[in-house]
């Protein structure tokens, strides 16, 4: 499709200079898109408008709110209470924080199952995976904020993992809190921080979308696009799909604001931060249970300490993601046409679930062994089954193009195409 | 070849969960340790008006425990994110308001900059019980009674657990033994509480002339303080219908539109 020469001078006058229109037109009209993209496809515009109205409804209550260790329970008890509409402003960023991993989640398992990292997208994942960390690093300095009891020792127990570092480890912990504890410097630093790297954030996810529109979005068979058949205009029909998808998240998100506004959160919260009571148990958000389990199963290892082990499988849960492009060693992308691969992706999702829910259980020696076999288990997902996987696993015969396998007309015979076409 | 890859796949997920017992002797956790008390109780269920998408405040009800916060709660709780106007809210007119504030007398400085007492204002805090966290374990024996306004968030089961505690007195078991000046309480946390029994049947007569049997009076007190911890709660479900009944048939709508521009491609 040619760009469409623009009807009004003003525009077009416009355009000549700063090419915005043929930006737009490019990018999100007429940019080619697979046209077999499933539901699963729509978690990525979800996250970018999770993103921005994490951003829109955080600067408004950063109107309202005091960062000091005196004053900022009380501050957002007044933001709740006596700023118009500030519950609202802030149940939607406490649940939008929640609802946005939920989603970036989403988005992430949907890769790993598409084979969406694979060449030539190693660097559109691998950018995702550092949204992921900054998102992390943003929503655990967002919690602690509100500066009530596990604000308090949740930042003191993550703050002081750093302290497990050989030789720098006390010099980076002191630095991260301003002072020899969490105080208010602490406070302090960790609101400059959190109000700065979602605006990083939004660079990285620019980045992430340069990738993306290189060589378009992988789809649900992950074979390239051969031709003009294979794909469809963003706008009108991604557009109005993401819509609908929208509107479908608010739903969810909405029940949650307005009717459970606190189900994701702890009671222990509303209480002000403490320095000198201890909650009886310390518990993360729901979001980082998983990697709080890996952190707090891992045992000694050789001349290891726990502490120190634990800190490490946790960063390298995460940090292996990077190289998952080079670790999956299949040439085939989507799941689909990979039937162990699928079982495994399958007990991947189950061994994530069961690594949060132990995350939120008190540690004993029935959690820790669970603990610890799924911990396992995830490193042995990525490190040894993805690699062994692609070298002996025999897919299942690829369709020749989207279109053929989308489209009702032009199929081939039967017998090669039946097992693999969607019914 | 799928024979191979079932057995690998079936030893990989034995040796997954063999290592971890290999390694569990080096593990630091204990199992929990018999003798401690008990866990508490399950909480009561007071049938709470505000209960479920469309459950409102009963106002009355909230009116009563306020009378109780005020005649029994507040000789030790602070309620201290509240102001006296924000009572208003529960029904009554402006001057009730005035004339409940007026009881108070707070601390200002006059014209010349010399301390003074004054009868609150509306727009004045709630007066806290003790001057500050060591006055009140002062006179506490060693326990800092919380601060209220929050306390139907900040614990777990909010309304009903604040119902059930005012219900859960009860004479120690023989077998346990008591901490000094403590009393025992079933729906407690480690089932010792330093918080006498504050309400009793008929502690506290109610100006409407509504019943008054502890029951009774835990319940009101429950929702005047689920009231203080989310005084928006009423008007946020209200809104939030409104939402939804808009959301739903705007996704209809979308869902139609998506079809339909779609119909064109197939």
């Amino acid at each position: 499709m040619a760009a469409p020469a623009a009807q009004n001078k003003l525009i077009r006058w416009i355009d000549h200079r700063l090419p915005v229109f043929t930006f737009i037109n490019h990018e999100l009209q007429e940019y080619p898109t697979p046209r077999n993209l499933s539901y699963w496809w729509n978690f990525g515009s979800l996250a970018g408008i999770a993103l921005v109205l994490m951003i829109a409804t955080g600067i408004f209550l950063a109107m309202n709110y005091t960062p000091n260790a005196d004053l900022a329970f009380g501050s957002v008890e007044r933001i709740m209470r006596d700023v118009n509409y500030g519950w609202l402003l802030r149940y939607m960023h406490q649940n939008g924080a929640s609802f946005f991993f939920i989603v970036v989640y989403i988005h992430i398992f949907r890769g790993l199952y598409y084979g969406s990292y694979k060449a030539p997208r190693e660097l559109l994942w691998m950018l995702g995976v550092v949204i992921m960390l900054l998102m992390m690093a943003t929503a655990f300095m967002g919690y602690v904020l509100p500066w009530g009891q596990m604000s308090f020792w949740g930042a003191t127990v993550i703050t002081s993992l750093f302290g497990a570092i050989p030789l720098v480890g006390d010099w980076v912990t002191h630095l991260l809190w301003g002072g020899f504890a969490v105080d208010n410097p602490t406070l302090n630093r960790f609101f400059a921080l959190h109000y700065l790297l979602p605006f990083i954030l939004v660079a990285v996810v620019m980045l992430h979308l340069i990738a993306l529109h290189q060589h378009g979005s992988n789809n649900p068979l992950g074979i390239d696009k051969k031709g003009p058949q294979d794909s469809i205009p963003f706008h009108p029909y991604y557009t109005v799909k993401d819509l609908f998808g929208l509107a479908v998240f608010l739903l969810f998100y909405c029940a949650v604001v307005f009717f459970a506004p606190n189900m994701f959160g702890e009671p222990d919260n509303y209480i002000p931060a403490n320095p000198l009571a201890t909650p009886p148990e310390i518990v993360p958000e729901w979001y980082f249970l998983p990697f709080y389990a890996i952190l707090r199963s891992t045992p000694d290892i050789l001349f290891i300490s726990a502490k120190l082990a634990g800190v490490m499988a946790m960063g390298a849960s995460i940090l292996l993601l990077f190289v998952l492009p080079w670790l999956d060693t299949s040439p085939v992308r989507s799941g689909k046409f990979r039937p162990v691969f699928r079982i495994f992706f399958w007990l991947l999702v189950i061994d994530c679930l069961v690594l949060g829910y132990i995350g939120g259980q008190p540690v004993n020696n029935m959690t820790l062994t669970i603990g610890r076999t799924a911990e396992v288990w995830y490193f042995l997902h990525f490190l040894v089954i993805l690699p062994v996987l692609g070298k002996f696993e025999r897919p299942l015969p690829l369709p020749t193009s989207i279109a053929q396998a989308v489209l009702k007309g032009g199929a081939p015979p039967a017998t090669s195409r039946a097992p693999m076409e969607k019914p | 070849m799928k024979l191979r890859l079932v057995l690998g796949a079936a030893m990989l997920a034995l040796g997954a969960v063999a290592l971890p017992l290999l390694l569990l002797p080096a593990a630091h956790a204990q199992d929990e340790g018999a003798g401690g008390p008990p866990p508490p109780d399950p909480l009561l269920d007071a049938k709470f008006s505000f209960r479920g998408p469309f459950g409102t405040l009963d106002k009355a009800a909230a009116q009563r425990g306020l009378q109780i916060y005020k005649e029994v709660c507040s000789n030790c709780h602070g309620l201290y994110e509240m102001s006296y106007r924000n009572i208003a809210a529960l029904g009554f007119t402006e001057d009730q308001v005035k004339a409940f504030a007026a009881e108070y007398q707070v601390d200002d400085f006059n014209d010349k900059g010399e301390p003074v007492k004054r009868k609150a204002l509306p727009s004045d805090r709630f007066v806290r019980p003790f001057a500050n966290e060591a006055a009140a374990r002062e006179a506490m024996n060693g326990a800092y009674p919380p601060d209220l306004a929050l306390i139907a968030k900040s614990r777990k089961g909010g309304p009903d657990y604040v119902y059930s505690l005012m219900q859960g007195y009860a004479d120690p078991p023989a077998s346990m033994k008591m901490g000094d000046g403590l009393n025992y309480n079933k729906f407690f946390p480690g089932r010792q509480i330093a918080m006498p029994q504050p309400l009793t049947d008929g502690a506290v007569t109610f100006t409407d002339g509504s019943p008054n049997t502890l029951a009774d009076e835990a319940k009101d007190v429950a929702t005047f303080l689920e009231w203080a911890a989310e005084p928006e709660a009423d008007e946020r479900k209200q809104l939030g219908t409104w939402v939804i009944l808009f959301l739903i048939p705007l996704t209809g709508l979308l869902y139609a539109l998506k079809v339909s521009v779609w119909s064109k491609l197939h």
